[in-house]
């Protein structure tokens, strides 16, 4: 997988939220992706970036178009050095919470990416990679 | 802070949400709406999401919560005007909206709005509410 061109996204406070989703489409509509593809990366971007303020206590998103054989992708990692998480299986399920959200944001994630990863220790931060394919 | 603005038309508030909205403007809006409802005695709320493209889990739940507090403030909601994008999203998040009445367009929102409160079709005469 070679990384063609990286942006990079503050995540401190709630309006940086707004920023980076219209920094997602922007990509995401450069790189040809349909409507549907689209509206997908931008929301689980939308979860995610809320969670690294809420949960991480701010951080950062990166945002990689990438290649890899013939086809383009874009990826998303955002990272934070906040209290990480403690049990990773449990804060994918649905309906789970520690704040006071619906709980749908990382499992929802998930299901709108076609490539997920989350590295996480209590303590160490935590980073969480997501990938949509054109 | 930016507000999002709520008009009466009549018995019921109209609310089109035309820019992207940061989580504090989402959760301004709900408090702008209940406060509406309760000070006009309105019986209807209708929220245009046709210009949004993305609804995720946050705004997702202001509609679920702006339904639920209209609801028991003797007022109905009506989601208008969702782009199939964001439908087909909402559902793999695994948003339901439940209780949350929709319709394709801000006419037939309308419409919907007056024959749950009963005050007749809006193209008839208008009804002063009891």
């Amino acid at each position: 997988m070679a990384i063609l061109r990286s942006w990079k996204c503050p995540l401190a406070q709630s309006d940086d939220v707004v920023r980076m989703r219209q920094l997602v489409r922007e990509k995401a509509v450069g790189l040809g992706f349909s409507l549907v593809d689209q509206t997908k990366i931008i929301t689980a971007a939308s979860e995610l970036g809320r969670n690294t303020i809420i949960h991480g206590g701010g951080g950062e998103v990166d945002l990689n178009e990438i290649q890899e054989g013939a086809r383009l992708g874009l990826q998303l990692v955002f990272t934070d050095q906040g209290p990480g998480i403690a049990d990773t299986e449990l804060a994918l399920k649905d309906g789970y919470t520690s704040g006071n959200g619906l709980g749908l944001g990382l499992g929802g994630a998930r299901r709108l990416s076609n490539e997920f990863q989350l590295q996480s220790r209590p303590g160490e931060g935590t980073r969480i990679s997501i990938t949509r394919w054109r | 802070m930016d507000r999002i603005p709520i008009l009466k038309m009549g018995p019921f508030l109209l609310v089109t949400i035309q820019v992207d909205m940061h989580d504090q403007m989402a959760l301004l809006l709900q408090d702008d709406l209940t406060n509406r409802i309760s000070k006009e005695g309105s019986r209807g709320v209708l929220i245009d999401i046709s210009a949004l493209d993305m609804v995720d889990s946050f705004i997702g739940r202001m509609i679920s919560n702006i339904s639920s507090m209209a609801r028991v403030l003797d007022a109905e909601t009506v989601v208008t005007g969702m782009q199939p994008s964001v439908a087909i999203t909402l559902v793999e998040l695994g948003l339901r909206l439940e209780g949350v009445h929709t319709a394709l367009s801000i006419d037939k929102g309308m419409d919907l709005l007056h024959s749950r409160v009963g005050s007749g079709n809006r193209r008839g005469a208008p009804k002063p509410r009891a």
